[in-house]
């Protein structure tokens, strides 16, 4: 969903402000919210991309309205009550009935296939744009990269895929693969500044080399024929050959190790 | 915000509550809530992340070794743990300058820097980081040539990233205790720059 919490290149939120000798904690309760999360939504089988969703499904003004702990704390009482462990009529009893606030609903899960293509489809050097995609459920592919091109840098190995585990609708396992864009693909601007991100196989899509080019070579003369290939040259070399593929590092991470059991902090 | 929040009214009593309701389910057990606080409280935090620095600062072959499977080294030094399994080292070098950010919530390297401080999961920082890093680098006191090149790490996946900062010069004659003495939190995040004893940043 593209919901307050991607916010990255947003303007508007002022300095950054640290604090001296900060503690881990500012307060009690946000201990006791923490322990919580990380001791008894686990217990109930909601797995981390869940609980990612459910904070995201907090309404913008109530999810810039509140501390971190905040939103931890309506996150766990919204999968608690849509897990049915606590009632609506529990969930108010903590509270004044007008201030009980659970998060939006998801949306319903839709099927997918459950088996993942394990091939890496992309290797280092690899040109790929990301997609321009706006699911309105969960996503890590956050809009600040949305039909961008970058550049794969490395092939980190296969993960379960949070677009569909966060809406318990299968793991899709699938590679994840770090990529590198630059400020000026991202922000139009100069800066000897990249962003380096890592992301799941289905945000991507393969830019071919002189795939541009090519589409502009049935309508323009030969003089500037020759001026495209020079620019095809340019780009980094392609992932044409099928080959290479396997020389990846990936990872594979057999099922059952509880990769995904981990909590968000 | 015109919307009433609960938790202004104090979300000590509502926590306090909903934690009792789910020990009457047999859900908690309050003496491993404790556990898990008192670990991320006082057991792990950036001292362990310090120890990793300072090694591969003090030991070649392990700075190889941290840079090509950060898991594995940091392991070797016993630190292992959630929010960890993925563990990615990233160097500092005169020419680059990484930075970690997580924009869509709080990813952070917990076995080697604890939680994260308030400021790392603040909206200003998740919404510049990626696109103003040298501004967001000088309201650290950070101010770096137009030619360092820096990059910023979303960990917007599994992977999460520790930076490698420089060792600062005057170094030579510290052992490796002395070193970790010097690592911050924050140039671990990359916000920060390592400096030797008696030099301000």
């Amino acid at each position: 969903m593209d919901g307050i919490h991607d916010m990255g290149g947003m303007d508007g939120f002022g300095r950054v402000q640290p604090e001296a000798n900060e503690p881990a904690f500012h307060a009690d309760w946000e201990r006791r919210v923490f322990g919580i999360v990380n001791g008894v939504l686990a217990l109930t089988g909601v797995n981390i991309d869940e609980f990612r969703h459910a904070i995201e499904r907090i309404p913008p003004a109530r999810y810039l309205s509140s501390s971190y702990y905040q939103r931890w704390l309506l996150a766990a009482e919204t999968l608690l009550v849509e897990r049915g462990i606590l009632s609506r009529e529990e969930l108010k009893s903590l509270a004044q009935p007008e201030q009980v606030s659970v998060a939006l609903p998801a949306v319903s899960p839709r099927g997918v296939p459950a088996q993942a293509r394990l091939r890496p489809r992309f290797k280092t050097g690899d040109r790929v744009k990301v997609r321009s995609i706006h699911p309105p459920g969960h996503t890590r592919s956050p809009r600040y990269v949305r039909g961008k091109t970058g550049v794969v840098r490395r092939v980190h190995g296969i993960y379960v895929f949070p677009d569909t585990n966060a809406h318990r609708a299968g793991e899709k396992r699938q590679h994840v693969y770090l990529v590198e864009f630059s400020a000026r693909e991202l922000w139009g601007r100069d800066h000897r500044e990249r962003v380096m991100i890592d992301l799941w196989e289905d945000y991507l899509e393969r830019v071919e080399r002189g795939s541009i080019v090519n589409r502009k070579r049935k309508f323009v003369p030969a003089r500037q024929k020759r001026r495209a290939e020079k620019v095809s040259t340019a780009l980094p070399p392609p992932g044409r050959s099928n080959r290479n593929r396997t020389r990846s590092r990936g990872r594979v991470v057999p099922k059952g190790t509880g990769l995904r059991k981990r909590r968000d902090q | 915000m015109s919307e009433h929040d609960p938790s202004e009214h104090g979300p000590a009593a509502r926590v306090k509550a909903l934690e009792q309701l789910l020990v009457e389910k047999g859900l908690v057990d309050p003496a491993r809530l404790d556990a898990i606080v008192d670990t991320y409280e006082s057991k792990v935090g950036p001292r362990n992340g310090a120890r990793v620095v300072a090694r591969a600062w003090a030991d070649a072959a392990f700075r190889k070794r941290l840079l090509s499977d950060a898991v594995a080294a940091s392991a070797e030094l016993g630190i292992a743990g959630p929010e960890g399994g993925h563990l990615v080292a990233i160097e500092n070098t005169p020419r680059i300058h990484n930075l970690v950010v997580c924009t869509l919530c709080s990813c952070y390297p917990w076995p080697v820097l604890g939680l994260p401080p308030v400021w790392y999961k603040s909206f200003a920082y998740r919404s510049r980081a990626v696109s103003d890093p040298r501004g967001v680098l000088r309201e650290f006191g950070v101010d770096l040539a137009d030619d360092v090149e820096i990059r910023v790490w979303d960990s917007s996946a599994e992977q999460r990233y520790i930076v490698l900062p420089e060792r600062p010069p005057g170094t030579d004659k510290m052992n490796e205790e002395q070193l970790a003495e010097l690592v911050t939190r924050d140039s671990m995040i990359g916000v920060a720059k390592v400096t030797a004893p008696g030099k301000s940043r």
